[in-house]
């Protein structure tokens, strides 16, 4: 099942040149670009872990697409997204987020029923990956 | 403008709307103005097609550019040579693309070697602007660096400092002024060299629309680059900026003074070319800087003459920069030349 997630999700995969093309949009707004991994991709989990530092100062993508590619070969079974957050007054958050990376295989959700008082039913999903600990889901990394 | 055209496919969306396969998004060969065909698209010109160099429109484009690099610049015949050549092998270049013949992207990273003050950085900003106009690389921007900018203080320091630097230059020219400072052969364990390593896998870099330029005075340069084969055969293009001559800096100086809204009357320039000749024998000496600080100190000098005055001034006074006002210099005090530490030609003309 393809995680849906993130901006421009339903578009297919983006290529390295239209990952290019949104990071150059978000550097020309002013908004510094930043990488995030994770191997939970339960649609809550907003905690990533960060690829080095956000990236400040830039003009052009080259720099971001570097370190993208670097985050892919060392976490290529690992979901990595793309963040640019707008740092002016009034904002102060997430301007856009989308994924550039994703594992080869993605098991999907379980749907999870859970009967309280009264027969009274709640629902939740989670990952069939993250039945396994942090570090060893989705096969070898 | 195809490398111009690589990123610019968000703002045209609606421009390819054939495209449908792929959801309306533009690809990326369409060049950043929609008026512009496509490069890769554009059909290849028959093998008996004549194509009119003068008619191209870059052309103009890159021979203002020229015309400007001409005006600013005394001198400097070589330099304005090589850049015209460069100009001449991308335009033939794009020519030739068009006929659909391939070849690879020419090098052209360049290493410009000159005293102090020769104009290496101007020639810099110009040649971005040529080779963006040219499509060579995306935007006329020169991200200048020194050692300070590139090396680290302690291990695993200094490869994100060069690729941080390496991002903010990416499109344009990254300008390495005193580039020999790189190298310190006499301390083994110098971070420097990993600059260097770090730098020929970029300039390796087929996709990498980022020219580096190296730059710094002529015998240092020699000894960097012999001592680093693999640097010196990846710089194809190597720029010698010559010292300026007498007539050439005075000429500099005419121009500096004229930009700034003063004028020399006739003995204020024919002291000013004599201070020059002064000057020109002392140690230290930077070409065009020094010059633009004699303007500077002679400038001071006209301000005080002026308040000392104490009568209205008119325009003509506030303009005119009098023989009084250069020989003012400590230079002329004795006609022996001082060592730079006690004449006029001091500290500000030193260092900087």
């Amino acid at each position: 099942m393809k995680l849906r997630y993130g901006a421009l999700s339903y578009l297919p995969d983006l290529t390295d040149d239209e990952i290019g093309a949104q990071v150059r949009y978000a550097l020309a707004k002013g908004w510094p670009v930043s990488i995030e991994y994770t191997d939970d991709p339960h649609p809550r989990n907003i905690y990533w872990e960060l690829w080095g530092l956000p990236m400040f100062d830039l003009d052009e993508p080259d720099g971001v697409l570097a370190e993208i590619n670097a985050c892919r070969s060392t976490f290529p079974q690992r979901y990595i997204r793309v963040l640019a957050y707008d740092a002016s007054l009034g904002r102060q958050t997430t301007a856009m987020h989308f994924l550039v990376h994703r594992p080869t295989d993605e098991p999907g959700f379980q749907l999870i029923r859970t009967e309280g008082a009264d027969r009274r039913q709640t629902y939740g999903v989670a990952s069939y990956a993250t039945g396994a600990p942090a570090g060893r889901r989705y096969g070898a990394s | 403008m195809a490398r111009a055209s690589d990123w610019s496919n968000g703002h045209n969306v609606t421009d390819s709307g054939s495209g449908s396969s792929n959801f309306g998004l533009d690809r990326p060969t369409s060049a950043s103005s929609s008026a512009e065909p496509a490069e890769e698209e554009a059909e290849v010109l028959a093998e008996g097609a004549v194509l009119d160099l003068t008619a191209d429109e870059t052309r103009l484009k890159v021979e203002a550019a020229l015309a400007t690099l001409d005006n600013e610049l005394i001198g400097l015949a070589p330099v304005k040579q090589r850049v015209r050549e460069i100009a001449a092998l991308l335009l033939v270049d794009r020519a030739r693309q068009q006929f659909g013949l391939t070849s690879s992207r020419p090098t052209l990273h360049m290493s410009f070697t000159g005293g102090p003050g020769t104009g290496k950085t101007t020639v810099a900003l110009r040649m971005a602007e040529i080779l963006h106009v040219m499509g060579y690389i995306r935007t006329a921007k020169v991200h200048t660096v020194t050692r300070d900018d590139l090396v680290g203080q302690f291990i695993g320091h200094t490869a994100p400092k060069t690729k941080e630097a390496i991002a903010r230059a990416a499109g344009g020219i990254l300008f390495i002024d005193e580039a020999y400072y790189l190298f310190r052969p006499e301390n083994e364990r110098d971070y420097g060299q990993e600059v260097i390593e770090i730098l020929l896998q970029e300039m390796e870099n087929e996709r990498a629309s980022m020219v580096v330029i190296f730059a710094g005075y002529p015998d240092r340069m020699d000894t960097f680059f012999s001592a680093n084969p693999g640097l010196s055969s990846r710089v194809p293009h190597h720029i010698a900026f010559d010292d300026y001559s007498h007539d050439e800096l005075s000429h500099i100086a005419e121009l500096m003074v004229a930009g700034e809204n003063f004028r020399f009357d006739d003995e204020g320039r024919d002291a000013f070319d004599e201070y020059l000749a002064l000057r020109m024998e002392l140690p230290r000496f930077s070409n065009a800087r020094s010059v633009r600080n004699a303007v500077e100190r002679c400038r001071l000098r006209q301000a005080r003459r002026l308040v000392e005055l104490r009568r209205p001034l008119d325009k003509s006074d506030l303009i005119t920069l009098t023989a009084t006002d250069v020989r003012g210099s400590s230079l002329f005090d004795d006609a022996v030349p001082q060592p730079p530490e006690d004449s006029d030609g001091s500290r500000s003309d030193n260092g900087d």
